[in-house]
């Protein structure tokens, strides 16, 4: 076995190992904050994969976009919005536990099913494109991609849009969940700076 | 354009020379180069707050360091050290882990970051294709760890240092990648060789700066807010949150975020310097002294005379900008944290679309000017 495949299994066996007790983590720790750094943790080996696999260009996107954004989003708004909340109790928690563990084992069984009996292993292309995948990635965006492309650039300007409507309620004559005219001068006084009001 | 020294395949047959085989050879190379570079980074830092320290004392007509070796050289060196044997202290109401992994998760990415700064054709640690697009993800990580340290902190400045500090970070990527990516079109090509390697036609005048004038602007700005540097320190304002996300850390965690910012601020002056002053390019051709000595431009001395006239050049530009950041920090007003973000928003991220923009148009009208 040369070193170079000695490398690459010991990379996969450490960052599939991250990815799984990293996922596990974000679901079974109690500290949401604790989650939401693992969730990082988790989108960085996923990049750390697509390196192995000689997608560069798309690691690089997943650490931009996985990672840097939405991740950080996340950990922002977890921040900002620090409530501690008292969960109520469920009353038949223990039938809804075996019909939750039912399903997940159902879905597990067919999974390995699907594991079992598919044929994982493709023929590996002639010539691997390594680094020119960049380019490749813009020819088939922009040519047989350009709708599904256009679509999500629309949906994300939906998105934007909506929420800076939502974020400023100045702009809106109504409040949008109780429909009653919006009492301009109660916004203007929540906005007013701090050291004006002591006066 | 295969010209230059290629170091590595001179050593991997100087290796191969004893007996071993190529992997081997290869093993033993692959730790040199980055070794060099991280003590390059490090002293790079020491160089730097030296500078800092000597520039600051200027420009408020003080001396400054003076005791420590001449000229108070090894008065970073004495800082570095006092940090080094200071006690390493975690405040009994802060999350211990979240608390050091914060300044690692900020230091690793800007050292990883270092791994496509080219000092020449072949000098440099990986020439991957992603090139500057691999620094622009990186530095995206960057706001995990600062968030992370002003929260496990447990304090109420930290955390609204933190949450500034990723605020400023996420604002000013934008602009930062846009007047990137204007270059890429360009050179029609991510890495940073191939960035150079487009400004080195004719000297001085083929650089960046000329035809991105723009966007040299507007990097520059977003690259010191990236660093937070003082136009652009509020993460860190003295007046208002005492040291910010940095206020619980002291010893060796404090010493990794300050290495962290000044590798940053280096890092941020290289690329600068690559991306629009030529990277490692001699105002003047090197063809055309090797030309005028009447040398052939493969012979050893030119090799030679080429590598280190790339390395000086590239450090040289580095410095100059160094320099001006610096003098910008103890010149300037810090900016109100409106104001930074409607600089970001409302100024920066407009005029570097609309750069990216007539970029685009420019290297379709003029492709011999814009690159084809």
């Amino acid at each position: 076995m040369s070193i170079a495949i000695t490398t690459q299994i010991i990379c996969f066996t450490i960052l599939s190992l991250v990815i799984l007790i990293g996922a596990l983590g974000v679901v079974l720790l109690e500290s949401i904050v604790y989650s939401a750094f693992l969730l990082g943790g988790v989108f960085m080996s996923v990049a750390g994969l697509y390196l192995l696999l000689n997608a560069s260009f798309v690691a690089a996107a997943q650490v931009l976009v996985y990672v840097g954004a939405v991740n950080v989003l996340i950990i922002f708004a977890i921040m900002l919005v620090n409530k501690k909340e008292d969960l109520k109790p469920i009353n038949d928690i223990k039938s809804r536990r075996i019909i939750s563990t039912s399903i997940c084992l159902t879905l597990l069984s067919l999974l390995i099913r699907v594991d079992l009996t598919n044929v994982w292993s493709l023929s590996s292309p002639q010539n691997s494109i390594g680094e020119e995948s960049t380019i490749r990635i813009g020819e088939h965006l922009f040519s047989d991609y350009l709708l599904p492309f256009e679509v999500a650039s629309v949906l994300l300007l939906m998105a934007m849009i909506g929420a800076i409507v939502l974020a400023r309620r100045d702009v809106m004559s109504k409040d949008i969940s109780t429909g009653l005219p919006v009492d301009q001068e109660l916004i203007e006084k929540s906005s007013e700076p701090m050291l004006t009001n002591k006066n | 354009m295969e010209y230059g020294l290629d170091l590595e395949y001179s050593f991997n047959e100087f290796l191969k020379g004893f007996g071993l085989s190529s992997e081997i050879a290869h093993i033993i190379w692959i730790p040199l180069p980055m070794l060099l570079v991280l003590v390059a980074a490090v002293v790079g830092v020491l160089v730097t707050v030296w500078l800092e320290r000597k520039i600051s004392a200027a420009a408020q007509q003080r001396i400054g360091p003076e005791y420590a070796g001449a000229l108070g050289v090894l008065q970073p060196i004495a800082d570095g050290l006092k940090l080094l044997v200071k006690e390493d202290i975690i405040p009994a109401k802060a999350d211990g882990i979240l608390f050091t992994a914060g300044p690692i998760l900020v230091l690793v990415p800007v050292i990883l970051s270092w791994l496509i700064v080219p000092f020449g054709q072949n000098l440099l640690i990986s020439n991957v294709g992603i090139g500057i697009f691999l620094w622009i993800a990186l530095s995206s990580i960057q706001p995990i760890g600062l968030l992370m340290s002003g929260y496990a902190s447990n304090n109420k400045y930290s955390l609204l240092g933190g949450l500034r500090a990723a605020a400023q970070s996420i604002s000013y990527e934008i602009p930062l990648a846009l007047s990137v990516l204007a270059i890429v079109l360009m050179t029609n090509s991510l890495s940073t060789i191939d960035i150079v390697n487009q400004q080195s036609g004719a000297g001085i005048l083929s650089w960046n700066i000329w035809r991105q004038p723009v966007g040299f602007i507007v990097f520059w700005i977003c690259a010191l807010a990236e660093c937070e540097r003082l136009p652009f320190d509020l993460p860190e304002a003295e007046e208002e949150l005492v040291a910010g996300y940095q206020t619980e850390y002291a010893g060796m965690k404090f010493a990794l975020f300050y290495l962290g910012s000044y590798i940053n601020l280096i890092l941020s002056a290289l690329l600068v310097s690559i991306l629009y002053l030529g990277g490692w390019g001699f105002p003047i051709p090197v063809e055309l002294i090797a030309k005028f000595l009447n040398l052939p431009i493969n012979a050893p001395f030119i090799q030679v005379f080429t590598a280190s006239i790339g390395i000086v050049m590239t450090v040289l530009k580095a410095y100059l900008l160094v320099f001006i950041a610096i003098l910008l920090r103890w010149t300037t007003p810090r900016v109100r944290i409106d104001q930074l973000l409607d600089l970001g928003w409302k100024f920066l991220l407009p005029i570097s679309l609309a750069n990216l923009l007539i970029t685009a148009g420019l290297k379709l009208a003029f492709p011999q000017f814009f690159g084809g």
